[in-house]
């Protein structure tokens, strides 16, 4: 919300540099988000008379304007805007003025013209928005006269303040100015507009009725007659532009000014157009239609609630905007000017239902002061009386339900225990009463009432809020909590962050695709279709929850091929989720994984990467099991089972599912099951001592069936060898001339050691024999020699 | 014999010293120290000599052994070295020319933000928590004082899913459900922080992506003060950016906290940067989660790390965090 230096300056005596001011706005909590000043380097604008204009021959985009400067000489000035007439008053930036915007006035040629000096909008004069023409000034003034002096412009400060929803109170100027008041120890008051009431007939008939109190707390209405619409005046108008809002005519800136000035909307409805003349306040029927003044028709429901005139046609949405039917035009006289408090709740349900944010709905909803409405009704008269507008004596309204807002003790040790500083009875009342809070002192307590201006504040840690805030949150000092505590990451999160560095020491790049998939897209990985849908996606492509980390990856591998990086290596460490096989699960069934894709790597690629991965984990006992994987190469995938436990699985991505991503080379895959395989016990870490004695090594190579997988091979060999083997490793892989079609020839070395003893030819011999039948016998295997 | 002896010697130094390699020594070594060399038949045919003669003559033969072996010696060393000399010319290899340079991969930088942040807090005494990113509506706003229709709400603009009832089930909009799920979960004292990934329905752009990451904070204790999140805030300024730099709270809104702040850190060229949110932990959500607000409070406190992690490298565009590039992951 903007408000102008000079505003606030009606209420309190504020003075010094506008940066401090700012700042110390900041410190209340109203956060200066844009300072800037206005008014400044008008010094050389003059009030000038256009005597004539004439065209420049060959120039239709300019013309020439001859003004008289205030010395009754003819001066000659280029122009590019053409509404202006002779007789005109217009503002002249003479030759070597420094516009607000930096520019410097020269004379200079404009087609073959000379000109001296340049006429301004008020958007060059840095008065506001408007920049369609020249601004034309009132009649009257002297030409020469300095254009500062004659429309009494001084240099002013806009602040642009973010104002949070628990600040009501601060959406008005006057609620700015009586916090920073507060806070500066300066003197509040409010205008006490006084207006001479004249007594008259209209307000006799207006009848007020509110059928959904719950929903409209007061509703007022007052007439005003004798009104004259026309141009705004100046010098409000000058006021709106700066804080961001058009001068319409004399009435309808008169409403927004009272609105910005004390917080309170209100709406100016033309008497002689309102059916009855009255009001009824009514909740909407279902499918009922209005059409707002910003041209849109609107199907409303109960839940909205409407003004509608005596006759029960609607006149506006509550609280948010009006109809377009009961508008102030040229021909309005008598003014039925409403004022009302609705329920915030209402108003931030139907503004949000409606996508319609108003001035009014910003205020309404936060809550408003139903109190400060006989105020501003008077303010408002008083603001129109120079176009005629006479106030007429008493008022229709009606009551509604607003909240009781009970006495709130507030226990000074509470304060202290809260903020870390013991203020004291004194100190606590002394900063609530500037801003609105009566303060009773009850034992060392106080019993504090609240300001009908704060909607927000109910509870005793509200008034701790704003006893911190207007002591100041920097004064609290600071302190370190006196409890010795021991800091350390879980064993999951060290287990995480050794993963992490295992891959990253291996050179893969850790990758963060988005979790959100496209419809199909899991489709596309030859996964199921079966991910969680986002009820309100941003967009359609990214309506999906992830149920694997691999359409994530293999995007980023395509992503990566298409822009010629070839052979990238990613993982992601990141959640998957999935609908949980409990029907009465309160959530999805959402896991940690690890996904990990190497491009131009093969399946073996993968396995060397389990492995690591296994190894730093602590996971020794996980089997490779050969089988097709969704998503992957049908014959060069496998599953990891720990126990009977599936913990991930691995290969190389689907060349079907790559085709269709686009990426033209192998890429190996790894997916692991964190939490399922963390939550399995590791491995056992018990120490196995070694010997210390000669160990021999035995090799031997089997021609196996190709689908006996070398790992039943290899667990043979183990489990026959009993304690003298150390160790077996698959050592030569080989197919084609002397192996039978069919098979392959899996060698294997084998380390024989015994722990207490050099082993014998003979017990070498034993165990080699021992293996060797083992294997032939419980495996299509057969010795080769 | 002596002169034999002589002749013997001084026909073999030529010849071992012109040896061209380890084999030809090798043989001529046997040749001329074996069991067949000349000196052993000598040696052998002393026995009819007087004793003087033999020992004088057995001591030349002894001698002229010794003086070839070193001279077999030498040149075997000779030999050794150059062979070794050539071997090593052979194997000469450009230190320049490697191919095929597999180097090591990359940490994203949102998870070297993430870890460091960890670090300082674990440092500070804090243990690290985490949870689900799909979460209920109660974790995520109810328990924290964000009743149904709260115009807070839409300060925050919520992700649902397609699960339970609809609107009971969203993408966390913040890691503060963390906090409910650790305070229903046990008992205070707690002193935890608790990074995650967090989501709002907002169009990518510069500054905002609809995924991003946070870290939180709680702490939970019979007298822990606004002071001390002051406090506490400004260790971890210090801690994280550096000595230089300052921090300040203003006074702000955020329904789970009250009072509640913003926290903003100012940078050693005296620019202030508003970091995130905090305040006293609202006695509501204390109450919410089952802990009695007149014996326990605390504060707590978050902000989002993306900005920070990629604001110290010079990424001014969030929407590069999220491309998975190797162009981008590898510079860091």
């Amino acid at each position: 919300m903007k408000v102008l230096l000079s505003w606030l300056r009606d209420f309190a005596p504020f003075e010094g540099d506008p940066v401090t001011l700012g700042e110390q706005m900041s410190d209340l909590g109203m956060a200066v988000e844009g300072l800037d000043v206005v008014g400044e380097g008008l010094e050389g604008i003059v009030v000038a008379k256009v005597l004539e204009t004439r065209p420049v021959a060959g120039a239709n985009k300019i013309h020439l304007v001859i003004v008289d400067a205030g010395d009754g000489q003819p001066l000659e000035v280029g122009c590019g805007a053409f509404n202006m007439a002779a007789g005109d008053l217009v503002p002249l930036a003479t030759v070597g003025t420094v516009m607000p915007s930096g520019m410097e006035i020269g004379r200079r040629k404009m087609a073959g013209v000379v000109s001296n000096g340049m006429l301004c909008s008020s958007q060059e004069l840095g008065l506001g928005d408007d920049h369609g023409g020249i601004l034309l000034l009132p009649p009257g003034l002297e030409p020469g006269t300095a254009f500062s002096e004659a429309m009494g412009i001084e240099p002013d400060v806009v602040y642009d303040l973010e104002i949070n929803p628990n600040r009501p109170d601060a959406m008005s100027v006057a609620g700015v100015a009586r916090d920073l008041a507060a806070r500066l120890s300066l003197p509040f008051s409010l205008p006490e507009p006084v207006v001479d009431e004249v007594p008259g007939a209209g307000i006799q008939g207006v009848s007020v009725e509110v059928l959904d109190p719950e929903l409209c707390g007061r509703f007022v209405a007052r007439v005003l007659s004798g009104v004259q619409v026309g141009p705004g005046d100046p010098v409000l108008a000058r006021r709106l532009a700066l804080l961001g809002m058009r001068s319409i005519n004399n009435v309808v800136d008169v409403s927004n000014y009272v609105m910005l000035e004390l917080g309170q909307p209100n709406h100016p409805y033309d008497l002689a157009k309102v059916a009855g003349p009255g009001f009824r306040v009514r909740r909407a029927h279902d499918g009922e239609r209005l059409t707002t003044l910003d041209d849109v028709e609107r199907t409303l429901s109960p839940a909205d609630l409407l003004i509608c005139d005596a006759a029960d046609a609607p006149v506006g949405l509550a609280g948010i905007m009006g109809g377009a039917s009961s508008e102030i035009d040229e021909h309005t006289t008598d003014v039925l000017l409403e004022m009302a408090w609705f329920q915030p709740i209402g108003i931030v349900k139907s503004s949000r239902r409606h996508k319609l944010r108003s001035e009014a709905s910003a205020r309404f909803e936060k809550g408003t002061d139903a109190d400060v409405i006989d105020l501003a009704m008077r303010r408002f008269a008083q603001l129109l009386a120079p176009s005629g507008a006479r106030l007429e004596a008493g008022e229709t309204a009606a009551e509604g339900q607003r909240p009781v807002r009970p006495t709130v003790r507030l226990r000074t040790a509470r304060v202290a225990r809260l903020l870390g500083q013991d203020l004291g009875q004194a100190r606590i009342a002394e900063m609530l009463e500037p801003i609105g809070f009566g303060t009773t002192a009850t034992d060392d307590d106080l019993d504090v009432t609240i300001p009908s201006w704060r909607y927000d504040s109910a509870t005793e840690i509200d008034l701790i809020e704003e006893v911190a805030r207007h002591h100041g949150y920097t004064e609290l000092g600071r302190t370190l909590p006196r409890a010795a505590t021991t800091g350390s990451l879980s064993d999951r999160q060290l287990q995480r962050r050794s993963l992490r560095r295992l891959l990253v020491g291996r050179g893969l790049s850790e990758a963060m695709p988005l979790p959100f998939l496209a419809p199909g897209e899991l489709s596309r990985c030859g996964l199921p279709d079966d991910g969680i849908r986002i009820a309100n996606p941003l967009v359609a492509e990214q309506s999906v929850l992830r149920t694997t980390l691999l359409p994530g990856l293999v995007g980023a591998v395509a992503y990566n091929w298409s822009h010629r990086n070839h052979g990238v290596a990613l993982f992601e460490v990141g959640h998957v989720f999935r609908v949980p096989t409990d029907a009465d699960a309160d959530l999805p069934d959402e896991r940690e994984f690890l996904g990990a894709v190497l491009a131009r790597g093969d399946a073996a690629v993968a396995v060397h990467l389990w492995r690591a991965v296994a190894e730093v984990l602590g996971y020794h006992e996980v089997q490779l099991v050969n089988t097709e994987v969704a998503g992957l190469h049908p014959t060069r995938s496998a599953r990891l089972v720990l126990g009977e436990v599936g913990v991930g699985h691995l290969g190389e991505i689907d060349p079907v599912v790559l085709e269709s991503h686009n990426v033209g080379e192998r890429v190996a895959y790894l997916e692991v099951d964190l939490d399922t395989l963390l939550a399995q016990p590791p491995s056992d870490r018990h120490y196995r001592p070694f010997s210390l004695y000669p160990s021999s090594d035995v090799d031997l190579a089997f021609e196996v069936d190709e689908d006996v997988p070398a790992s039943a091979v290899h667990d043979a060999i183990v489990a026959a060898g009993g304690d003298l083997v150390w160790s077996v490793r698959l050592f030569d892989v080989f197919r084609g001339h002397g192996v039978s079609a069919g098979r392959r020839s899996l060698a294997y070395t084998l380390r024989l050691q015994a722990p207490d003893r050099t082993l014998t030819d003979a017990d070498v011999a034993g165990v080699r024999t021992t293996i060797i039948e083992a294997v032939q016998s419980r495996l299509p295997a057969t010795l080769r020699t | 014999m002596i002169d034999d002896i002589a002749r013997i010697e001084a026909d073999a130094a030529p010849r071992i010293a012109a040896a061209a390699s380890l084999d030809e020594l090798r043989a001529l070594a046997a040749e001329l120290l074996g069991k067949r060399s000349a000196l052993s038949s000598l040696k052998s045919g002393l026995g009819p000599l007087d004793p003087d003669a033999r020992r004088e003559a057995g001591t030349a033969i002894n001698r002229a052994r010794d003086v070839l072996q070193a001279a077999v010696n030498a040149r075997r060393a000779e030999l050794e070295a150059e062979a070794r000399r050539e071997q090593l010319a052979a194997e000469r290899l450009d230190l320049t020319e490697v191919t095929d340079a597999t180097g090591a991969g990359h940490l994203h930088l949102v998870t070297q933000a993430m870890e460091r942040l960890e670090d300082v807090f674990v440092g500070m005494g804090f243990t690290v928590a985490e949870g689900p990113e799909v979460e209920t509506d109660w974790h995520n706003f109810g328990a924290l004082n964000f009743p149904p229709d709260h115009p807070a709400r839409d300060m925050y603009d919520t992700l649902y899913v397609e699960f339970g009832a609809p609107g009971s089930t969203l993408l966390r909009t913040h890691t503060s459900p963390v906090q409910v799920r650790v305070m229903t979960s046990q008992p205070p004292p707690i002193y935890m922080v608790m990074p995650g990934r967090v989501y709002r329905q907002d169009t990518p752009d510069a500054t905002h992506m609809p995924v991003f990451h946070q870290i939180e904070g709680l702490v939970i204790d019979r007298d822990i003060t606004f002071a001390d999140l002051a406090g506490t805030l400004d260790t971890f300024t210090k801690a994280f950016f550096g000595g230089d730099f300052t921090s300040r709270l203003r006074p702000s809104y955020f329904p789970f906290t009250e009072p509640s702040a913003e926290y903003d850190i100012r940078r050693p060229d005296g620019s202030w940067l508003e970091l995130g949110g905090c305040g006293m932990v609202h006695p509501n959500v204390l109450t919410a989660c089952g802990i009695d607000p007149e014996e326990w409070q605390g504060f707590a406190f978050g902000f989002g790390l993306d900005r920070l992690g990629a604001s110290a490298h010079g990424v001014d565009d969030l929407r590069d965090l999220f491309t998975n590039d190797v162009r981008f992951l590898s510079q860091f």
